[in-house]
């Protein structure tokens, strides 16, 4: 067997040291070694994106990645989203739009989500689709997660102007 | 899916790198994104007992224009060029770059890792061979240049030795009066390309000067017709013109019928692209602004 090689990640604002081997990928890491299993595997094939997090700054996805290219990251997961247990705005949008069905692919959709609204605070709807393009849903047909982003968007700008 | 097991090795320099590929020979890969890799280490397709990850090395990320070049590191990522004023003097560039797979896809992925790939279905491939690039590659012999033309020499099959890296992927930047398009159909967003051509055209008074034309999905490695071209040249460009040379290069093409189309599905939809691919350069070079690239249902 291989050497093992002991990584530092952040993961939602804690720090991590684990052992791993390299074949480890970052989902089996984030699940298995932190028991975070917001963060679901829906086709392990580079496809679905059902496992997309965020990795210093930029979404991924986490079946595609190898654990120790996350080695010294700050990682986001789909659990650091909610604050002292209120929902982030997208959540709630999710939830108030039916923006899912059985849920399976809704932790990737709102990373996916949350990236594109830090990039792009006011998508048009297509600009939505294409944010979202790398995420597969086989439940809602698209239409009310878009509606759901596009509220999320309208909250955050809320929020944004409220504190300012 | 787990990958078979394999050790792990992070050089801090290019040197580092290019030593231990001469160590260990066939049994080592490299790695700068892994976009390509994994999922084939996932599948079990190409272990390898080493994996050498450059994916961090410094200054390998750089997109600057030095004269008529535009010099890209090889670690420049997909999405790092599609959003990349410099690089979107170049249209065909951006398109192509700012469309490849999904988000996810572009936030990791590499210029030279999906050239060196060779993928037949990949778009670097195809949009460097449009765009007469040249790449710079460092071995345990020291450096050497060679044309995209040259480095791709099959389907998933490069030039280099084995000791070999791509560092950095230079682009001539377009002559005045010169424009071009990259169209690319795909089955959704993450998914490779069903065909792609790209094409870049040199205007006079209507009059196309020079012609470049590609194709991708086409054969084991970019389709080039010198005669497509030639069919082009010299001519004021029309849909027949367009439709013409289309039917010269897609007759040399060998798409090969997968889960993507048959044979003929492609024969008909590379056609197309060539077409699309031809409109969108001329409206360019007429000014007008046209958002291309890839398609998906």
């Amino acid at each position: 067997m291989p050497d093992k090689i002991v990584i530092d990640v952040n993961v939602n604002g804690l720090d991590y040291q684990r052992e791993i081997e390299p074949r480890l990928l970052l989902v089996e890491f984030i699940r298995e070694e932190l028991g975070l299993t917001g963060t679901h595997i829906g086709c392990d094939t580079s496809y679905c994106g059902a496992c997309s997090v965020v990795l210093n700054g930029k979404l991924v996805k986490s079946c595609t990645c190898l654990a120790v290219q996350a080695d010294g990251a700050k990682v986001e997961t789909v659990e650091g989203l909610e604050t002292d247990g209120e929902l982030h705005p997208l959540q709630s949008a999710f939830s108030e739009h039916h923006g899912l069905q059985c849920g399976y692919c809704t932790p990737g959709m709102l990373m996916a989500s949350k990236t594109l609204l830090d990039e792009n605070p006011n998508p048009s709807e297509e600009e939505i689709r294409k944010g979202i393009g790398g995420n597969l849903c086989r439940c809602t047909g698209y239409v009310n997660i878009i509606k759901a982003v596009d509220a999320a968007s309208q909250a955050l700008a809320v929020n944004v102007g409220g504190e300012s | 899916m787990y990958p078979a097991p394999f050790r792990y090795h992070r050089p801090e320099n290019l040197e580092q790198a290019v030593a231990l590929l001469a160590k260990y020979g066939t049994d080592a890969k490299i790695m700068a994104g892994g976009q390509s890799l994994i999922p084939m280490l996932k599948l079990r397709i190409g272990d390898m007992a080493e994996l050498i990850d450059i994916g961090r090395l410094p200054d390998l990320s750089h997109i600057e224009q030095r004269g008529n070049t535009l010099h890209i590191g090889a670690l420049a990522t997909h999405g790092q060029i599609g959003a990349c004023e410099l690089a979107a003097t170049i249209p065909a560039l951006a398109e192509a770059a700012g469309g490849i797979a999904d988000r996810q896809v572009r936030s990791m992925g590499t210029i030279g890792g999906g050239l060196c790939v060779a993928d037949p279905s990949g778009d670097w491939p195809t949009i460097l061979r449009l765009l007469d690039a040249t790449v710079t590659i460092l071995g345990g012999s020291g450096t050497r240049s060679l044309s995209v033309a040259d480095l791709l020499l099959d389907a998933y099959t490069t030039a280099l030795n084995g000791d070999e890296i791509v560092t950095e992927i230079q682009l001539p930047l377009p002559e005045a009066n010169t424009t071009s398009a990259y169209v690319a159909f795909k089955r959704a967003a993450s998914a490779f390309p069903t065909c792609s051509a790209g094409i870049q055209l040199t205007m006079e008074n209507d009059r196309c000067q020079r012609a470049r034309l590609v194709l991708g999905c086409a054969g084991n490695t970019v389709i080039v017709s010198k005669e497509a071209e030639a069919q082009l040249e010299g001519q004021s460009i029309d849909e027949h013109t367009l439709f013409s040379a289309a039917e010269t290069i897609v007759s040399v093409s060998e798409p090969p019928p997968d889960a993507r189309g048959s044979e003929a599905f492609k024969r008909a939809m590379l056609k197309t692209m060539v077409v699309e691919a031809g409109r969108r350069a001329l409206a360019r070079s007429r000014g007008e602004q046209i958002k291309g690239g890839h398609r998906y249902a």
